[in-house]
């Protein structure tokens, strides 16, 4: 499993890598987490409201911060 | 797939109940605060209200758990109601549209749309893709900061519904001119070259597929954040403010500051630009400044001036404006603030 976390380093994004990293914690999963901070590789997803993240080059979510068990939930359904 | 679907209509029936609770909570705490802490701080402590320092006390007090509340209370039900909206569907219904209502369209959705500030470069490259007219782009990057929730919460409490009011009205004014005279300077040539270029991909609707259970979370992470965020700044603006309110002389300003002064708008949107700081500490020193003198047109357009021109978004801005862009951008700003302020203290 890929996960990339776009944004442009903003204290959202921080969030948003840390809970990303404590859904994996928690799922026992292991995956690369990328964080993608290029503007034109992150309007390439079509994101216009960061943080996003984005999962085997989907894109879950965009423009908010999920708890870590949202994630998990996300994570699990992919 | 139709257990998953009753599932979250259970979670749902279980998340209203709960907003319902906690606002018949919130609306028995705001009614026993005043009396609450007449009792506390004149009653038991016994604090003479006619003495400056149980003036002082009081107003501290009151004041703090008054907007502490009231942010909870407006805070969540906007971000509830935000939560039909987002940036692509705004971008959607500006895109390919005329400049004149394009652009009061980008003001309202500015402050209509839930934006984070740090988004503003993904934002401004998205919306120019897309079609939408420079002028509406940029009425959307400036209302979107200057009528920000917490502001328009803060006085409310600290002034009352109409001043807030107009305070939206104004925000409203300062984009929509001031996106148009950017559209009308032809200004393109200084937005970076490679804006025009970028293809957005379909993109997604984070505001799609959320269940009410989703929204009213939204809004419990929204209070619980911010209220994190800007208590200290709470704490201190209203400290200095009980401060002021409760020994400096009561017409210190009227005579250098008062609305018949000329200058008194400029000097404080001068004041106001360079100095970035949390709009919380700020209201209720304004608030404390209007009670001694200070015109109310200068204190919005100081109020204004601190919000609206940040330098962390200009410094995220300049990776999609050249330099030249950005500085009219701040002086066309600045000079709507300093419009609206001498209008209001020409009209109040």
């Amino acid at each position: 499993m890929n996960v990339k976390v776009l944004g442009s380093g903003c204290a959202n994004c921080q969030r948003l890598a840390a809970n990303v990293q404590l859904a994996l914690e928690h799922a026992g999963m292991t995956a690369e987490v990328e964080k993608v901070e290029d503007i034109a590789a992150i309007m390439g997803y079509g994101v216009t409201a960061t943080p996003a993240l984005v999962v085997d080059e989907r894109v879950l979510v965009s423009g908010r911060v999920p708890s870590p068990t949202q994630i998990e939930a996300l994570l699990r359904g992919v | 797939m139709q257990a998953t679907a009753a599932g979250a209509q259970r979670s749902d029936a279980r998340a209203w109940a709960l907003v319902a609770a906690a606002s018949v909570a919130w609306i028995a705490l705001y009614r026993t605060i005043l009396p609450l802490w007449d009792w506390l701080v004149y009653g038991v402590v016994g604090l003479d209200p006619a003495t400056r320092l149980g003036g002082a006390v009081h107003f501290f007090f009151y004041d703090v758990s008054k907007i502490l509340l009231l942010l909870t209370g407006i805070v969540f039900v906007v971000t509830v109601l935000r939560s039909f909206l987002s940036v692509e569907r705004t971008r959607a219904l500006l895109g390919g549209r005329r400049a004149g209502l394009g652009t009061v369209l980008g003001a309202v959705f500015g402050v209509a749309t839930p934006f984070c500030s740090c988004s503003a470069v993904p934002a401004f490259i998205g919306f120019v893709a897309a079609g939408v007219p420079l002028s509406a782009t940029m009425a959307f990057l400036i209302a979107s900061p200057l009528v920000d929730v917490v502001a328009v919460t803060l006085l409310v409490g600290l002034f009352g519904w109409q001043t807030a009011a107009m305070y939206v009205g104004a925000g409203l004014i300062v984009a929509i001119v001031a996106g148009t005279v950017l559209g009308r300077l032809r200004l393109e040539r200084f937005v970076e070259g490679f804006v025009f270029e970028t293809r957005v991909r379909g993109g997604v609707d984070p505001a799609l597929g959320l269940t009410w259970s989703d929204r009213f979370a939204l809004g419990r992470d929204e209070v619980e954040g911010i209220v994190r965020r800007i208590w200290p700044f709470l704490l201190v603006g209203i400290g200095l403010g009980a401060a002021i309110h409760g020994w400096l002389p009561e017409d210190l300003f009227a005579r250098v500051a008062g609305p018949d002064n000329p200058f008194a708008v400029p000097l404080a949107v001068l004041l106001g630009v360079p100095l970035y700081t949390n709009v919380v500490g700020v209201v209720p020193l304004v608030a404390a400044l209007q009670a001694k003198g200070l015109a109310m047109g200068t204190l919005l357009a100081f109020m204004m001036s601190v919000v609206a021109l940040s330098l962390p978004e200009m410094v995220l801005l300049r990776r999609v404006l050249k330099p030249q862009l950005i500085g009219i951008f701040v002086a066309i700003v600045a000079a709507g603030i300093v419009g609206v302020g001498i209008l209001f203290n020409a009209l109040l």
